[in-house]
């Protein structure tokens, strides 16, 4: 047994090594050519910085993101704090708001045939026409951006709850209408755990959303957050620092983005 | 009571994009209580359709259903349905499922310990006490339609609609699952209506096996009345001229009266 087992355990070992490098490798070689182009084309001078001294610059940046030196020069960490809570707040009132808007519109059709044109017309306005209406109404910066965000990130949950209740399989609702259970249960037994997935890709497009409208607002409307960081540095011309935050941008997004998938698939139930 | 479930006169369209499309006529049926009827005939020829309007999933074009001196007017708990592919709930565990039912009909009359005892009972019944907590994904196929079975038995309804319930299941679970299911009825007396395209299956399980001609605009054919005595075996019948004749009255029906429309 103990022969047996030995030599195929190391070679059970030496598969899973492979797998995970084969996984590994490719991902890694893109990056490294990435950064390697990215060299090459800044090596000989010219306004962008090489990717050796935006590192160095990013070593400085994140040895201390935490640092208050008045409201107009803040850490990098709370810059980003700054953005991910105004995405929260927006993101969260667009969420209670468009998923019941999304269950209404999926149920009944005459409501889905009331909104939808209004839904076309508005959804392809790009952010940034949204937010001289935020200025109007609310007269401050911060809640322009919020509202930027909330009008932004509203229709894909609107419409991707929508399009699952409709979806929901007739098979089901037949059960309900066997055991003739009560509207309550067929909201919480069929209609929603029916719908969580429909409504968690929504979830997930409307957070893509909010997180590239954040920095676009935040540019416009100035303050703490990493939109307005990245003018700032453009302002005081550190193009480094702008790299970095086209870096740190794309790492929240992509983290956001993983979470909400890894959640997707955890509840995700096989029939 | 001789006339449990009426069908009279019962006609059934559907309003195609083509125009109307006539699925049923002059369907006229009455099942005695604590009859086992099936409905056979070739795909396509409305079976399903007159199991739907009895369970009222679907209201007829035309003629009148009753169920117990009652006009069906929609689905109720008192005719439950056993479907076609289990329709399970997935998020749902086994005991979940069965006791969704079990709540809506008794939750009345009784207390949650009742409930769940019933429930797990129901379950025991079908022989799946090992499986109560088990998710839909995790079971296979032919314990699926158990759940399925005991979630419509469970229900205590006057009369237990199935259709295709072991269609989608292989050869030797089907054969296992038709002796259950003929215990259980002969158990509880159960007034059952099966649709099913299995010749074997119809003789073994009826009382009377009623026979629908092609469709569109199915009709009944013939009713067949199956005399032989409860309990069956299966083997048993395997040999029995009796079993036989009935068997082939039927495909007779099927292959030489109604032949398949697609051979036509």
């Amino acid at each position: 047994m103990a022969n047996l087992s030995g030599p195929s355990s190391t070679e059970a070992d030496a598969a899973a090594m492979r797998a995970f490098l084969g996984a590994l490798l490719p991902p890694l070689m893109g990056l490294m050519l990435l950064v390697g182009i990215w060299h090459l084309a800044t090596m000989n001078g010219g306004s962008i910085p090489t990717p050796g001294k935006t590192w160095e610059a990013a070593a400085k940046l994140f040895a201390d993101p935490f640092y208050r030196n008045g409201p107009n020069d803040q850490g990098i960490g709370w810059n980003i704090l700054a953005s991910l809570q105004r995405v929260a707040i927006g993101f969260g009132i667009a969420a209670l708001v468009g998923i019941p808007a999304g269950f209404i519109l999926g149920r009944f059709a005459t409501m889905a045939s009331m909104v939808n044109p209004i839904i076309s017309l508005l959804r392809p306005v790009s952010p940034l026409a949204w937010l001289p209406i935020g200025l109007l109404v609310f007269k401050k910066a911060d809640p322009a951006a919020t509202w930027t965000i909330f009008i932004c990130s509203i229709w894909p949950m609107i419409m991707n709850t929508a399009q699952g209740v409709m979806r929901v399989p007739q098979d089901y609702l037949n059960v309900a209408r066997v055991l003739n259970l009560s509207e309550w249960k067929i909201v919480t037994r069929i209609l929603f755990p029916s719908v969580l997935p429909y409504m968690l890709t929504g979830i997930r497009l409307s957070i893509g959303t909010a997180w590239l409208v954040i920095v676009a607002a935040e540019m416009l409307t100035g303050g703490v957050g990493i939109g307005f960081w990245v003018w700032d540095e453009w302002n005081n011309l550190k193009v480094e620092h702008i790299i970095i935050a086209i870096f740190v941008i794309g790492i929240v997004g992509l983290i956001l983005e993983q979470t909400l998938l890894l959640l997707a698939r955890r509840l995700h139930t096989e029939a | 009571m001789e006339k449990f479930v009426k069908i009279e006169n019962v006609g059934m369209s559907f309003d195609t994009r083509k125009g109307k499309f006539v699925a049923l006529r002059d369907i006229d049926l009455t099942i005695k209580q604590g009859e086992f009827v099936s409905l056979i005939g070739h795909s396509g020829c409305g079976k399903s359709t007159l199991l739907n309007l009895i369970a009222g999933l679907t209201l007829p074009s035309s003629g009148v259903l009753l169920c117990a001196n009652r006009e069906i007017a929609g689905p109720g708990p008192e005719r439950a349905v056993v479907f076609q592919n289990h329709s399970l709930l997935p998020w749902l565990t086994c005991f979940e499922n069965v006791h969704l039912a079990v709540e809506r009909v008794f939750a009345a009359n009784e207390n949650k310990a009742q409930i769940k005892e019933r429930t797990t009972k129901v379950l025991e019944l079908v022989g799946l006490a090992h499986a109560l907590h088990k998710y839909p994904g995790e079971i296979s196929g032919g314990m699926k339609q158990r759940v399925g079975i005991a979630r419509a038995l469970a229900m205590e309804p006057k009369v237990l609609l199935m259709d295709e319930p072991f269609g989608a299941l292989d050869a030797l679970t089907r054969a296992r699952l038709q002796d259950e299911l003929m215990k259980i009825c002969d158990a509880t007396r159960a007034t059952t209506v099966m649709v099913t395209h299995d010749v074997d299956e119809a003789v073994l399980l009826s009382d009377r096996i009623v026979m629908m001609t092609n469709g569109p605009a199915a009709a009944i054919g013939e009713i067949l009345a199956v005399d032989l005595p409860r309990p069956r075996e299966r083997l048993t019948l395997a040999h029995d001229p009796q079993y036989m004749d009935y068997r082939s009255a039927v495909i007779e029906f099927l292959y030489a009266k109604q032949s398949h429309p697609l051979a036509a």
